[in-house]
C-alpha cells in the first residue's frame, strides 16, 4: 500500500510551498520521520518529513516548483510497486520549474481540455473514469462545480484537508483556464522591482468580493441620460442667499430628488435576494464615499423623508467619519439603493458597479456648461450626464427608463422636491 | 419599543392569552401564591383567581394528566414544569396521552395544551438537574416543540402555543429568563413552524435555537471582524422544523454548523444535518460540523461542566473549520 506524500501545512497560514529541494531521490529508502525535502512557506523553509516506510517510488514535483497545500507531491511504497493508478490523475509538474518567484499560485499544465462532450466529466460515470482511482476526494460542490464548468476534476489539485478539492480550487482552475496565452514582450533592463505588493486591507477584501459577485452574476445594463440642472443651480443659488445655514450642494439636491423618486417606483428600490425580491417601502440611499482606503458606502437612512437641508448635514457628517474611519457598521449597511459620484473629478460620464443585493445605482457625471437648444434657440445650461446600473432580473428596460423619466422631472423641476 | 425580560415577555402573553380567552388557565408547582418558580406567573393568581391559576401537587403526572383531561373536554391548559428534568416523571401523559389522543380517538378528542418550563443546563445545577430535552420530545408525531432564545420570541410564540388546537411543548431557557430584548407594545403572534433568519452573511450557516440562537449571534458578530459573514438561522420551532428556511441558507452559504445544547448522539442537530444532506448535498463545499454538550452526564465541578457545554469558542472553531479556516 503506497503511502501519498502530500504538500502539507507547515504553517498556520501557509497556502502554498516551494519545494525548494529534495532530500531523497526516487528510490531511496525511507523511514517515517525522514525528512524528504525542504519547503519555503510563507514563513521560513521547512523540512517536509516522510508519514511511512519504504522507498521514495515518485516524485511529481520539481525543486523550485510551488505546489498548493494539500497536492500530491511525491509517493512512498515497497520498491517496484505498481502506483499507476495513484497517478492516472496527476502530470508531473516538472515542466514548469520556474526559476525565482513566480506568481502563479499553482501549476497550470494539469488542466484538461475544455472536453467536446461534458457529459462524460468524470463525475456522471466514476466508472469510466480512471484518474479517479485513487485520487483525492472532493466536496460534493466542487464536483457540482467542475461539471458545470466542463472542468476535470482529476486535474484539479485539492487544498482541502487531505487534499479534499473544494469550491475554491474549482474557482482558481476556471480562472486560470484563460491566463495561458504567452506573449513575447521585449523587456526593458531595470534597476527597480516591478512591482509592489501589498497584504490586502480587510476593506479592499471586502470591496474585491462584493464587487467581484456582483459583475460576475448579475446581468447589468446601463441608462444613461442627461439633464438639465439650470433650475437646480438657481434654486441652490437661492438658497445660499438666504444664510449659511441653506448652502448646500449639488449632489445634495441630486440625491433628495432620486430619494423622492425612489419613493415613488418601488419597483427600482429592490433587493434580489435568490429566490425573492424584496422591494422597498422605505428609500435607505447608500452614497458612495472615496476614502484612502477604498471605497464604503455609508447610507442615509430614509432620504426620502428627509429635507434637502438635512441631506445635506447628514452626507457631509458620513462622509467625514467615513474619510476617518469611524463609520460604524449600521452606518454602511442597509442601503436599498446607491449613488456614486465622480463629478467633482471632471469625470463626465461613468458606469457603477452594482452594490449587491441592491438592484440598481446611480453614476452621476460632472455638472458642465452645455451649448443646447432650447425652444428653438441655442442656449447655455448647466447639464449633468446620469447613468443607471440596472440589475436585469428585477429592472427591466423600462421600468428602469421610467424611474429616470420622473427623476429628470424632478431635477429639472426642483421645487417639486419641496413639495 | 419596550425593553423587557425573556420571564416578563413570558408573563405578558400568559396574562395577555388568560385575559383573551377563559378557558386558558395554568397549572403547577408554586405556580400562585409563590408567583412561579422563575416569577414567571407573577401576579397572575392575584389577577385571574385560583380557578385560572391552579397550585399542584408536587405529582408531575397526577397534573399532566388533570391537564390532558381538561383540554379534552374543552379547557386550554398551560401546564408548568418547574424544570424539564422534573417532566421526565410527567412523560407517559405527555407522549402517550396529550401526542396520541387525537389519532387514536380517530379525530374526536384534540388536546389543546401547553407544556411549558425551563430546559437545558443552567449553571452547577448536577447532572440530573442540567439536561435539554429537546431531541427526545421532538422525536413524538403529535407535538409540538418551541425553543424560544430571545423575550420577542418567547412572548410571541407562547401565545402562537396557547392558541394551537394541539399539543405544544414549550421550552424556556433557564438561562434566558433574566436576558433583556425589545418587544413591541402592541399585540403580535409568531407562527409555529417559522424559523427567523437573524444574522444574514454568505460565508456559512449556522442553525440553532433557543440559548445556541444567542450564540450563534455572538459568533456572527465576532466573526464579522474576521471577514466572515454568517447566516443565522434561529429554528424557533423545532418540530415541525422549518427545512425551507435551512435550505435557502445552506444554498447560499454552502457550509453549515449545527449548534445544540443537548447531546450529540441522536441529538436535534443530528436531523438538521439529515435534512441538509437530504436537500443540499450538491451545494456543501465542506461536511457538516454540529456543536453539542459532551457525550457524558453534566459534570457538577465548574472547570468540567464549562468544558462539557457548548459554548463560543466551539461554535467559532467549527465555523473556521468548516470555512477552511486556519
Amino acid at each position: 500500500m503506497p503511502t501519498k506524500i502530500f504538500m502539507e501545512a507547515l504553517s498556520p497560514t501557509m497556502e502554498e510551498g516551494r519545494l525548494v529541494t529534495w532530500n531523497k531521490s526516487e528510490g531511496d529508502a525511507v523511514k517515517s520521520g525522514d525528512v524528504l525535502a525542504e519547503v519555503e512557506t510563507d514563513k521560513a523553509v521547512m523540512e517536509l518529513v516522510a508519514r511511512g516506510d519504504g522507498v521514495l517510488l515518485k516524485r511529481l514535483v520539481a525543486e523550485g516548483t510551488t505546489a498548493p497545500v494539500g497536492s500530491l507531491v511525491g509517493v512512498i511504497g515497497a520498491a517496484g510497486e505498481d502506483i499507476s493508478a495513484l497517478l492516472g490523475g496527476v502530470q508531473p509538474a516538472v515542466a514548469v520549474n520556474s526559476p525565482g518567484a513566480t506568481p502563479q499560485p499553482a501549476p497550470t499544465a494539469p488542466l484538461a481540455p475544455a472536453p467536446a462532450t461534458p457529459i462524460a466529466a468524470p463525475v456522471a460515470a466514476p466508472a469510466a473514469a480512471p484518474q479517479s482511482a485513487g485520487s483525492a476526494k472532493s466536496s460534493p460542490l466542487a464536483r457540482r462545480l467542475a461539471k458545470d464548468s466542463g472542468l476535470d476534476l482529476g486535474a484539479v489539485a485539492g487544498s482541502g484537508p487531505g487534499g479534499r478539492i473544494i469550491k475554491r480550487d474549482i474557482e482558481a482552475a476556471v480562472a486560470s483556464v484563460g491566463a495561458t496565452a504567452v506573449s513575447t514582450v521585449n523587456r526593458l533592463p531595470s534597476t527597480v522591482s516591478d512591482y509592489t505588493d501589498q497584504a490586502l486591507t480587510q476593506i479592499r477584501k471586502t470591496i474585491a468580493k462584493r464587487l467581484a459577485e456582483s459583475i460576475g452574476p448579475i446581468p447589468t445594463f446601463y441608462l444613461t441620460a442627461e439633464f438639465d440642472l439650470t433650475r437646480v443651480a438657481e434654486l441652490r443659488a437661492a438658497a445660499a442667499g438666504e444664510g449659511e445655514e441653506y448652502r448646500v450642494s449639488f449632489n445634495d439636491i441630486i440625491l433628495k430628488a432620486t430619494a423622492t423618486a425612489l419613493a415613488r417606483h418601488p419597483e427600482v428600490n429592490a433587493h434580489w435576494l435568490g429566490d425573492k425580491i424584496r422591494f422597498f417601502n422605505r428609500v435607505h440611499l447608500g452614497m458612495a464615499v472615496a476614502t484612502d482606503d477604498g471605497l464604503i458606502v455609508p447610507v442615509i437612512f430614509d432620504a426620502d423623508q428627509k429635507g434637502i437641508g438635512e441631506i445635506a448635514r447628514e452626507s457631509r457628517e458620513l462622509a467625514k467619519r467615513a474619510r476617518d474611519r469611524k463609520l460604524k457598521p449600521e452606518e454602511y449597511t442597509g442601503s436599498t439603493f446607491s449613488v456614486s459620484n465622480l463629478g467633482m473629478m471632471q469625470i463626465e460620464q461613468f458606469t457603477a458597479i452594482i452594490n449587491p443585493p441592491e438592484c440598481g445605482i446611480l453614476a452621476i457625471g460632472a455638472l458642465e456648461d452645455k451649448a443646447v437648444v432650447v425652444d428653438g434657440e441655442l442656449a447655455v445650461r448647466k447639464r449633468l450626464r446620469v447613468t443607471m446600473s440596472c440589475d436585469h432580473r428585477v429592472v427591466d428596460g423600462a421600468i428602469g427608463a421610467r424611474f429616470l423619466q420622473d427623476l429628470r422631472r424632478l431635477i429639472e423641476n426642483p421645487l417639486m422636491l419641496v413639495f | 419599543m419596550a425593553i423587557i425580560t425573556y420571564r416578563e415577555a413570558l408573563n405578558q402573553a400568559l396574562r395577555e392569552e388568560m385575559s383573551r380567552d377563559d378557558r386558558v388557565f395554568l397549572m403547577g408547582e408554586e405556580v400562585g401564591e409563590y408567583n412561579g418558580a422563575y416569577k414567571v406567573s407573577k401576579g397572575l393568581l392575584e389577577e385571574f383567581g385560583e380557578n385560572r391559576v391552579v397550585d399542584s401537587p408536587i405529582a408531575e403526572l397526577g397534573f399532566s394528566g388533570v391537564g390532558v383531561g381538561a383540554a379534552m373536554v374543552g379547557l386550554r391548559p398551560v401546564i408548568e414544569f418547574m424544570t424539564w428534568n422534573f417532566a421526565l416523571l410527567a412523560i407517559d401523559q405527555v407522549v402517550n396521552s396529550a401526542a396520541k389522543m387525537l389519532y387514536m380517538s380517530g379525530g374526536q378528542f384534540n388536546v389543546p395544551i401547553v407544556f411549558r418550563g425551563p430546559n437545558g443546563a443552567a449553571l452547577q445545577l448536577g447532572a440530573q438537574h442540567s439536561q435539554a430535552f429537546e431531541s427526545w420530545l421532538s422525536h413524538i408525531p403529535g407535538l409540538k416543540v418551541v425553543s424560544p432564545g430571545t423575550p420577542y420570541d418567547a412572548k410571541g410564540l407562547l401565545k402562537s402555543a396557547i392558541r394551537d388546537d394541539n399539543p405544544v411543548v414549550f421550552l424556556e431557557g433557564e438561562m434566558l429568563y433574566n436576558t433583556k430584548g425589545e418587544v413591541p407594545e402592541h399585540e403580535y403572534l409568531i407562527p409555529l413552524g417559522k424559523a427567523d433568519v437573524k444574522r444574514e452573511g454568505g460565508d456559512c450557516s449556522i442553525i440553532a435555537s433557543g440559548k445556541m440562537a444567542l450564540i450563534a449571534m455572538q459568533v456572527a458578530d465576532q466573526l464579522a471582524k474576521e471577514d466572515i459573514h454568517v447566516d443565522v438561522v434561529d429554528l424557533l420551532t423545532l418540530r415541525p422544523m422549518d427545512v425551507e428556511a435551512i435550505r435557502t441558507s445552506v444554498r447560499k452559504t454552502n457550509r453549515a454548523v449545527v449548534l445544540e445544547e443537548g447531546w450529540e448522539v441522536c441529538g436535534i442537530g443530528a436531523q438538521v444535518v439529515d435534512y441538509i444532506q437530504r436537500d443540499c448535498f450538491d451545494d456543501l463545499d465542506a461536511p457538516v460540523v454540529r456543536v453539542h454538550q459532551e457525550d457524558v452526564p453534566m459534570p457538577y465541578a465548574k472547570g468540567l461542566e464549562k468544558l462539557a457545554k457548548p459554548d463560543l469558542a466551539k461554535s467559532i472553531a467549527a465555523v473556521k473549520k468548516v470555512m477552511y479556516r486556519p
